[in-house]
């Protein structure tokens, strides 16, 4: 059988480090960091996805080609927020409401 | 080499797959090629939701106040506990453990139950200080109506689609229940559990986005 059983220590460790990971990213949330909030909350929930799809989804142990296709659709979302968000931050014509 | 013969005495196996092993492998990919168009489909709301975002910064941040950020906190807490018994029922599944694999289908699916409670008291609240979005909307904290506006529809509109993933994802945990009940699960033939995990874990990964995004902008800002 191909498939690799973790045990089931890591997804405990992972579970502990998600839950850590929530309340670190709320308290960060009271205090104001001017622009490094948004920063550090997005940071954090990257992160957490990341840990969620390598172990909970067990991507780490996944074939190439699984690979292939979760970095793609991560690569796709990467352009869609670049070229989009690159035609709004370029309109210096534009009036605020 | 399995021959052609052996095929019909391995449970599970497509007549169209040479081996479990080439089997699952295949599933997996093809939900991880379903949970890629997810992404699409989510992406277009992240993208809607970072463009007025920027545009009106004030009016988000004010509307993201207005949200309750413990019932936010502990759906996440909850998601995540539900992400945890689903991937224990997976590896209760792989070890052929018929009973644990059940308790823990049986435990995500409450934890999901319990994450959509929570999201109705909380939709239940919008609609009493009329916040949802149409001819009853007032929000006092902004000046412009119609961003702010924009805000509670994104709200809703996330919330909501991802609230419609999760109540699919009890509806499949309920067939794999079924499937782990009767047998038709078992050490070799396990990934129904598998890919049902992906999607659960896909919709939890959602969630781990919408929260920041959605409840903690303004927290410090008032």
């Amino acid at each position: 059988m191909s498939a690799h059983i973790l045990p089931k220590r890591v997804y405990y460790t992972i579970f502990a480090i998600l839950m850590f990971c929530t309340y670190l990213t709320v308290q960060i949330a009271f205090f104001d960091l001017g622009p490094l909030n948004t920063i550090a909350a997005l940071a954090i929930a990257c992160f957490k996805a990341t840990i969620v799809i390598l172990f909970f989804m067990h991507v780490k142990y996944s074939t190439r080609l699984t690979w292939a296709v979760v970095l793609g659709s991560i690569f796709w979302f990467a352009i869609l927020i670049a070229l989009t968000m690159s035609d709004y931050l370029t309109r210096a014509w534009r009036t605020f409401g | 080499m399995p021959d052609a013969a052996q095929h019909q005495h391995v449970p599970g196996l497509a007549h169209h797959f040479d081996t479990l092993d080439q089997q699952t492998e295949a599933t997996t990919l093809g939900m991880w090629v379903f949970l890629v168009t997810e992404v699409l489909f989510f992406g277009g709301l992240f993208m809607v939701y970072t463009v007025y975002r920027y545009l009106y910064p004030q009016e988000f941040a004010a509307g993201s106040h207005s949200l309750d950020i413990t019932l936010g906190a502990i759906n996440t807490a909850v998601l995540i506990t539900s992400s945890l018994t689903m991937a224990l029922a997976v590896h209760a599944a792989q070890l052929g453990q018929r009973k644990l694999l059940m308790l823990f289908l049986v435990a995500t699916m409450a934890l999901g139950l319990v994450f959509l409670g929570i999201k109705s008291v909380e939709y239940y609240s919008k609609f009493v200080e009329h916040h949802i979005p149409g001819p009853d909307f007032h929000f006092e904290e902004a000046q412009d109506q119609l961003h702010a506006q924009l805000f509670f529809s994104l709200y809703f509109m996330m919330t909501g689609l991802h609230a419609l993933h999760m109540i699919i994802g009890f509806g499949i945990m309920l067939f794999m229940l079924r499937w782990a009940w009767n047998g038709t699960i078992t050490k070799d033939y396990f990934s129904p559990i598998e890919i049902a995990g992906l999607y659960w874990h896909f919709v939890d990964i959602v969630w781990i986005f919408l929260f920041p995004l959605l409840y903690l902008l303004g927290r410090h800002a008032h």
